[in-house]
């Protein structure tokens, strides 16, 4: 078996890149999104981008656009069926993601597409159409300097609300920041392992961080370098065992954070006293 | 600018309806500490909250240094030192992160610390002696040392009133003595520090304000004239457990001496004519007299 082999095709080096910038952006993202609590929100939006996708089709606009205002209406809804009722966030949220992506299913049999349901479900990086490469790299890039340029303040609202209002940051618009961000990194890694696995990757290399460090700049390191080489050794996997590239990445993610807790517990003074 | 906190007839409702303070009016001076004392669900929370902005009261209005709540805000005037069980203390920062974050409101769009921020970070852990713990993760600490910590970010934040929320609790005589130390250099300094607590008993050590609550304000003054056990029967009802000792065999038993032991709670002693127990009372009497001539000029 050559291991270089991959790298002879144009789309496995442009699918190592991508997958690594993309990989870039969770990362990051995950450590605020664990911290702030909210990894079930991801789980929701996630799935709820897909009417927007579909209409978005419909409409002639890049399928990012749509799926990034469906995000953030599923988001802007919950919030605001919580504040008029009684009921609790989380099931507010089983009943908005779940009735917005059967929504989704429902126009898809509806529409003529050329989209395939299983490309935008679970990804395809390694046929992905230049235009869908360009609505990603931007997304992504987007995501990422944003949170650079605020990741303080971003921090600063997961950890003490009532201490960023009273410096006088505006705690509302941040909300709504973080929210829109959640927005733009699934719509950022939805091409790499489709909307179904994306809670994976915005939950996994924080969590994976986490258990190493606890300063948060490192868990931002960490988790970068482990989402980066998930990202790259699912892609390069996904070549030699023929299988779905976006389950791979996912699959590479569950590793790194399996190998950080057996890792750990090795180091704990426990098991240290016990050998 | 002349430091000044004022609420007059300021009226709170949360959007279920319930109104949480009703007409409350208190007026409180540069260098003065004062306790916020009510029961459970009293609306002391609720004031706090007001005072930060984050609940605008229905009627009424609060000036702090002569200006709006907004405008306070914007000078970064009010700092709050929350309550232990609101602060997740697994979040991955250490002691100096969290005292940095005192700095935020003054540094630019970046966040990025200069010589200042680091001097004043550094000043403000010596001040609660936290110094020897600046790279520990918070939540490797006592309770105490998690109360200082706070408490030093409100220092750095340079924060002219300062909101304590129960800072008493969970801590023992030592540390409350040393918070209680440093609170009293704050107020010399000409600040003003409002202190949530239900712990009757400690309220006459460390403060010379009292605002007492129950869904409203009931009274507020200096706590000679606030602290009597009328007021405090209409601030607390029937739930303070009250123990005579005119009717005690130790009384006559003992002649006058009487010894009294709890565990970190202090006890609430009131004299013959409602006169209140403290552990030092000269010093006290000189901070009245003070008072006395200042009113007096
Ligand atoms: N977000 C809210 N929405 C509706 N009602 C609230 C809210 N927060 C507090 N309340 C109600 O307002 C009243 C005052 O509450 P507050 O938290 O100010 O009490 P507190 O004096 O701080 O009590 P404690 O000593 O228990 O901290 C209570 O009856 C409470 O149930
Ligand atoms: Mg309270």
């Amino acid at each position: 078996m050559n291991w270089l082999a991959p790298l002879q095709y144009p789309f496995m080096v442009e699918a190592l890149l991508v997958s690594a910038l993309v990989g870039t952006v969770c990362a990051v993202f995950s450590c605020y999104l664990i911290l702030k609590g909210w990894s079930l929100m991801g789980d929701a939006i996630s799935h709820a981008v897909l009417p927007g996708i579909v209409i978005a089709y419909m409409l002639g606009l890049p399928l990012a656009v749509g799926a990034f205002a469906a995000g953030l209406l599923c988001a802007l809804s919950v919030g605001w069926i919580k504040s008029s009722t009684r009921i609790k966030e989380d099931t507010v949220m089983g009943i908005v993601f779940t009735g917005m992506f059967a929504l989704g299913l429902v126009l898809f049999t509806k529409v003529q597409t050329d989209a395939h349901l299983n490309h935008i479900l679970f990804g395809n990086i390694l046929g992905i159409e230049r235009e869908d490469m360009i609505q990603t790299l931007i997304a992504s890039a987007a995501t990422l300097i944003i949170i650079l340029l605020k990741r303080k303040d971003l921090m600063l609202f997961c950890f003490d609300v009532a201490h960023a209002r009273a410096i006088g940051l505006n705690t509302a618009l941040l909300h709504y920041l973080l929210l829109a961000l959640l927005s733009s990194t699934i719509v950022a890694s939805m091409q790499a392992v489709g909307i179904i696995l994306v809670v994976a990757m915005l939950v996994t290399p924080g969590c994976t961080a986490r258990l190493l460090t606890d300063r948060f700049d490192r868990m931002l390191l960490i988790a970068t370098a482990s989402s980066v080489l998930a990202c790259c050794l699912g892609v390069y996997a996904s070549f030699f065992l023929n299988a779905a590239t976006g389950a791979c990445i996912v699959l590479a993610q569950a590793a790194m954070f399996a190998g950080a807790m057996l890792w750990k517990n090795m180091r704990s003074p426990r098991a240290q006293a016990g050998t | 600018m002349t430091l000044s906190l004022e609420a007059s007839a300021v009226t709170v409702a949360y959007p279920n309806g319930h109104t949480a303070l009703r007409d409350a009016s208190f007026q409180l001076r540069s260098g003065t500490i004062a306790a916020l004392v009510g029961v459970n669900g009293s609306g002391k929370s609720t004031l706090f909250k007001t005072l930060m902005g984050f609940v605008k009261p229905v009627s009424g209005s609060i000036r702090i240094a002569g200006g709006t709540v907004e405008q306070a805000r914007k000078l970064k005037l009010v700092a709050y030192v929350p309550q232990t069980e609101e602060v997740d203390w697994t979040f991955p920062v250490s002691v100096w992160d969290v005292v940095m974050m005192g700095r935020y409101g003054h540094m630019n769009f970046l966040r990025i610390a200069n010589a200042e921020d680091k001097r004043m970070v550094n000043e403000s852990l010596a001040r609660v002696g936290m110094t020897e713990f600046k790279d520990r993760q918070i939540g490797e600490l006592s309770g105490g040392q998690k109360k200082r910590v706070f408490l030093a970010r409100a220092l750095a934040q340079n924060g002219q009133i300062i909101l304590l929320d129960e800072p008493f609790t969970g801590v023992d005589v030592t540390t409350e003595e040393a918070i209680i130390t440093l609170l009293r250099s704050l107020r010399d300094e000409g600040r003003i520090i409002l202190v949530s607590t239900h712990n009757l008993g400690s309220v006459p050590e460390f403060c010379d304000h009292v605002v007492l609550v129950n869904r409203t304000v009931l009274a507020s003054g200096p706590l000679e004239d606030v602290f009597t056990e009328d007021n405090l029967n209409r601030a607390f009802g029937g739930v303070l457990r009250q123990f005579h000792f005119e009717s005690s065999t130790i009384q006559d038993h003992d002649g006058k001496t009487v010894k009294l032991l709890t565990d970190d709670e202090r006890p609430l002693v009131f004299g013959k004519d409602g006169h209140l127990e403290y552990k030092d009372r000269t010093e006290r009497q000189e901070l009245v007299n003070k008072r006395i001539e200042e009113v007096g000029e």
